[in-house]
């Protein structure tokens, strides 16, 4: 869990899993999941246990989430923008319709 | 390194095999089987492995177009399979995911659909017995892949196929050899054999052994070893790149030549043919033309992440077909190579083994190497 | 349709933009492509932002700003978010290099020569529990505070050993965020080992900011030090931390826990590329072979920076003025007063590793930390221990490649990251012989998980 220095820098409104949560410019999404106290990002698709982010740039792909539609996106190297659609908690992902370029 | 090998390396075993792949495995599980003690000398962990680089199929399908015994004899090992995967799913209690649903080579124009129809009729009617081959158009292959791409004008389906988790069988076979009291000798690359008296006596790296038996079932290392025992194998790497995704939930329930879902659930997209010698790199134009296709057959695939590539090599007679010869010069030495070593494992222990242990049957004769012209005189 | 330039540098960090300054000034085309938003690499990681952390960061952080700005001003053609996923040699010469980019096809760039600076990572630490949600490496935490002005909630526990240990542990008492506790798992026979190094480190610009900074985290928290078991606890999530200090068992609550065991070069790339590696025994790492140019076994191929062996920004800075200064003779472009500034670059980095040896030995992990316990995973992609790889070995396979074919260790996502260094270890510890001789496992291409689209869209015409 964490909590912001500055809250009122976090002006923007992102859904994760169907509910809305703040964001400031400049975060990544692993860290407005972590400041909105999300802190489980995937399930293992070995074992179905949840995982978190572990290095935060970019090497260990534990905070792999779904971005607009495009899955295993590592929420640490993506910035976030107004109106963002998050999932999390996926585990093998299922491919229909996955854009070509992710 | 460890320190010099003594002298011997090993208790003394019935039979030696050079080579710790599938093939020599599968070998040594038939071996143990026979009642034999069994010694399988390997290289170390940097070595040319088509047991970890291949595509995993149990395939029948347009096998032996040029050979009808190869053609029979790999429909064999396919029947032999169910049973075979069971054995071994037991013994060394682990799942082999083996499945054989019938598997599919997807063709991207009619024409190429016409053509390989007509040579799959072709040979069915000259194998009797051999496995039935469906051509389906678009609309039938769609019926069983869903997610077929509009480009791929059809298939040709062969309810024979089936396709397994490869590394879980090469993992099975080492821990059976090990429960078995195969001795394993890693580091163990054999520079010479020597025909001797009752037998034959092997130089390796880690020292030396003797044996009555020795069996080369050591890949392209083949083409060395042979003639010191009075063998050909006229092997050649031919390099294969195969490209895999991250785990995907399940899409794809039969095998294409060239594309399968794994148990784990990346997609195994392949592949290529390349005369580049014993280079394991990959090639992005070869990977881009490999990814291209994928994309035409299964549309779906183009926003899949690739987590790995690979290349292999693999193990190349002139003609394509298995070598399988026993030594008249030095008789107790035996050759067994091919490219197609996981399909082929279940006849390799079930039948081959037993060729090895006690003799080596007529019917054996269609895949010596005498067939090639260009067999030195030994 | 393949972009060409003179020189491709992979990665924003400090050898990456004083690579690209320099380049320019000898007036070569420069394409400095990094995975971040901004420049800046780990290290200066929203240096640019204006500021308004400074006071939290401290003033090494600030220094960046210098240079960042002076990197955007180059000339130099910047793509970030832009992640290098392969580097291949073209029989037409020079080296072809696949971009992704979210959202976009993957583009292609050519470069005559390629300058690999993609910094280091966190060893990782495998210990029992390193799964939790809650559990992240210290860099991690920091790169919160820089990028977001993110703190962790408590209980906080902060355990290893390393030099970013107290400059977090400041920065944070700067921010107002409490820390439970400090467990330096630091052995005491590396104080021993460091005495002989110990006049340099003296003499070095690292003794008295290093001296500093140990007691400001003294003043900060409780510190327990020669820790050892250290273990996380929790079902879904990280709920405590378990120890042991003094022969005593602890266990404290815990909310987060950020480890950290010093960082080690990122080998992917120069790795996957065919670049010759070598055993960095003191560092316990492998590190890529580099001349005096920080030119690798592959000719047109550099490293600079961390990625080529731990040292730290300020040697960063001056390696990739190093490498740009070589790179510009090789092509044939070096300008006259460019030999005065990679003089003076030369000269900053001797004194740039004055006091590193005395660093890599006060700080080097011992097998507790590099050769886990059996039920700790290794592998954390494919969820494999280490008892299973110890297992494979005493059943004769021989190194990393054969155990990552009979147990999938390193074939997830990471490639390797996560787990490389510890499987080799783990090899090493159960044959009785040195992780130089089992090697890594091999690297291939793609370093990063790009999609099949992105592969299909390397085709070129023509260009071999």
């Amino acid at each position: 869990m964490f909590r912001r220095l500055e809250p009122q820098r976090a002006t923007l409104s992102l859904t994760v899993d169907g509910r809305a949560i703040d964001a400031a410019p400049g975060d990544t999404v692993a860290g407005a999941l972590l400041a909105a106290g999300i802190d489980v990002t995937r399930r293992s698709p070995v074992s179905g246990t949840a995982r978190g982010a572990y290095c935060g740039m970019g090497v260990c792909f534990e905070c792999l989430v779904t971005i607009d539609g495009v899955g295993s996106r590592q929420a640490c190297l993506v910035p976030v923008a107004a109106g963002m659609v998050i999932e999390t908690g996926g585990a093998r992902r299922a491919l229909a319709e996955a854009p070509r370029h992710g | 390194m460890s320190p010099p090998a003594a002298r011997s390396v090993d208790p003394e075993a019935d039979a030696v095999i050079i080579g710790g792949g599938v093939v020599g495995m599968a070998l040594a599980y038939g071996l143990t089987d026979a009642g034999l003690s069994v010694l399988v000398l390997d290289e170390g962990d940097v070595a040319h492995r088509a047991s970890r680089a291949n595509f995993a199929l149990v395939w029948v399908q347009g096998k032996g177009m040029t050979m009808p015994d190869y053609a029979r004899w790999t429909l064999r090992s396919a029947d032999l399979w169910p049973a075979f995967a069971a054995d071994i799913e037991r013994e060394a209690g682990l799942s082999l995911a083996y499945e054989r649903r019938g598997g599919v080579m997807a063709c991207l124009t009619g024409e190429e659909l016409d053509a390989r129809a007509a040579a799959l009729g072709r040979l069915h009617n000259a194998v009797p017995g051999a496995a039935s081959v469906e051509r389906l158009d678009h609309a039938g292959l769609k019926a069983l892949m869903p997610e077929i791409g509009p480009d791929v004008a059809g298939g040709t389906y062969c309810p024979a196929d089936g396709h397994l988790n490869s590394l879980r069988l090469f993992h099975g076979l080492h821990a059976i050899a090990g429960h078995r009291g195969v001795h394993y000798r890693p580091n163990a690359a054999v520079e010479t054999i020597e025909p001797i008296s009752g037998g034959f006596r092997i130089v390796t790296a880690a020292g030396e052994v003797q044996a009555p038996r020795v069996v080369l079932a050591a890949g392209l290392g083949n083409a060395r070893l042979a003639p010191m025992v009075g063998l050909h194998a006229p092997v050649r790497p031919q390099r294969g790149e195969v490209m895999v995704t991250e785990k995907l939930a399940p899409f794809l329930t039969h095998p294409v030549t060239f594309l399968r879902q794994t148990d784990e659930g990346g997609v195994m997209i392949g592949d290529s043919q390349e005369e580049t010698g014993f280079d394991t790199a990959t090639d992005s134009q070869v990977l881009a033309a490999i990814a291209a296709r994928a994309m035409r057959v299964f549309p779906v695939l183009a926003g899949a992440r690739v987590v790995r590539t690979w290349s292999g090599l693999r193990v190349m007679s002139p003609d394509g077909y298995p070598v399988y010869d026993t030594s008249a010069r030095c008789p107790g030495a035996s050759l067994v190579t091919c490219h197609s070593g996981i399909t082929l494992a279940a006849v390799h222990a079930r039948v081959i083994a037993r060729a090895i242990a006690g003799d080596w049957p007529a019917d054996l004769a269609p895949f010596s190497a005498r067939r090639f012209a260009d067999v030195p005189a030994t | 349709m393949a972009e060409h330039v003179d020189l491709v540098i992979v990665g924003a960090g400090p050898a990456g933009m004083a690579a690209a300054v320099e380049a320019r000034r000898g007036g070569l085309s420069v394409a400095v492509v990094d995975e971040g938003p901004a420049p800046g690499g780990q290290i200066y990681r929203n240096v640019l932002e204006g500021g308004a952390r400074d006071g939290i960061l401290g003033a090494d952080y600030a220094a960046g700003r210098a240079l960042a700005a002076a990197f955007l001003a180059s000339g130099a053609a910047y793509c970030p978010e832009a992640t290098a996923f392969l580097i291949e040699r073209r029989t037409a010469g020079g080296f072809r290099l696949g971009l992704g980019r979210p959202g976009r096809p993957a583009g292609v760039l050519v470069g005559r020569a390629v300058l690999i600076a993609i910094g280091a990572q966190e060893r990782p630490v495998p210990l029992p529990g390193w799964t939790l949600p809650g559990v992240m490496t210290a860099g991690a935490a920091q790169t919160l505070l820089k990028a977001s002005g993110l703190v962790p909630e408590g209980p906080v526990v902060i355990a290893g050993s390393g030099p970013l240990i107290p400059l977090l542990v400041t920065q944070y008492a700067r921010a107002g965020v409490p820390v439970s506790a400090v467990l330096d798992t630091t052995p005491a026979e590396n104080l021993r080992a460091a005495l002989p190094h110990l006049p340099a480190f003296l003499a070095s610009g690292y003794a008295l900011k290093g001296l500093r900074l140990l007691a400001a985290m003294q003043r900060a928290a409780t510190v327990h030090r020669h820790v050892t078991g250290l273990g996380a606890e929790g079902d879904a999530a990280l709920e405590a931390v378990r120890f042991t200090v003094r022969g005593r068992a602890m266990r404290l609550p815990a909310r987060t826990l950020l480890l950290h065991q010093g960082v080690v070069p990122q080998i992917s790339l120069a790795m996957a590329a065919g670049a010759d590696h070598r055993w960095n025994a003191a560092r316990r790492a492998f590190e890529p072979v580099l001349t005096a140019d920080g030119e690798t076994s592959l000719p047109g191929l550099h490293v600079a920076g961390d990625a080529g062996g731990i040292a730290g920004a300020a040697a960063a800075e001056a390696a990739g003025t190093i490498a740009a200064a070589a790179i510009l003779r090789r092509l044939g472009g070096a300008p006259a007063e460019g030999a005065a500034r990679e003089a003076a670059a030369r000269r900053a980095f001797a004194r740039a590793l004055r006091g590193r040896a005395c660093l890599d030995a006060l700080f080097r992990p011992d097998d507790a930390v590099v050769r886990p316990a059996d039920e700790v995973i290794v592998c954390r992609c494919e969820e494999v221990t280490a008892g299973t790889i110890r297992a494979l070995v005493r059943r004769g396979a021989q190194g990393p490649n054969q155990i990552k074919a009979f147990c999938r260790a390193g074939m997830g996502p990471c490639q390797g990251r996560m787990c490389g260094l510890t499987v080799a270890e783990l090899v090493a510890g159960e044959r009785g012989i040195s992780p130089a001789e089992v090697g890594h496992m091999r690297l291939r291409f793609p370093v990063k998980p790009v999609t099949v689209a992105d592969f299909a869209a390397l085709a070129e015409d023509g260009e071999g």
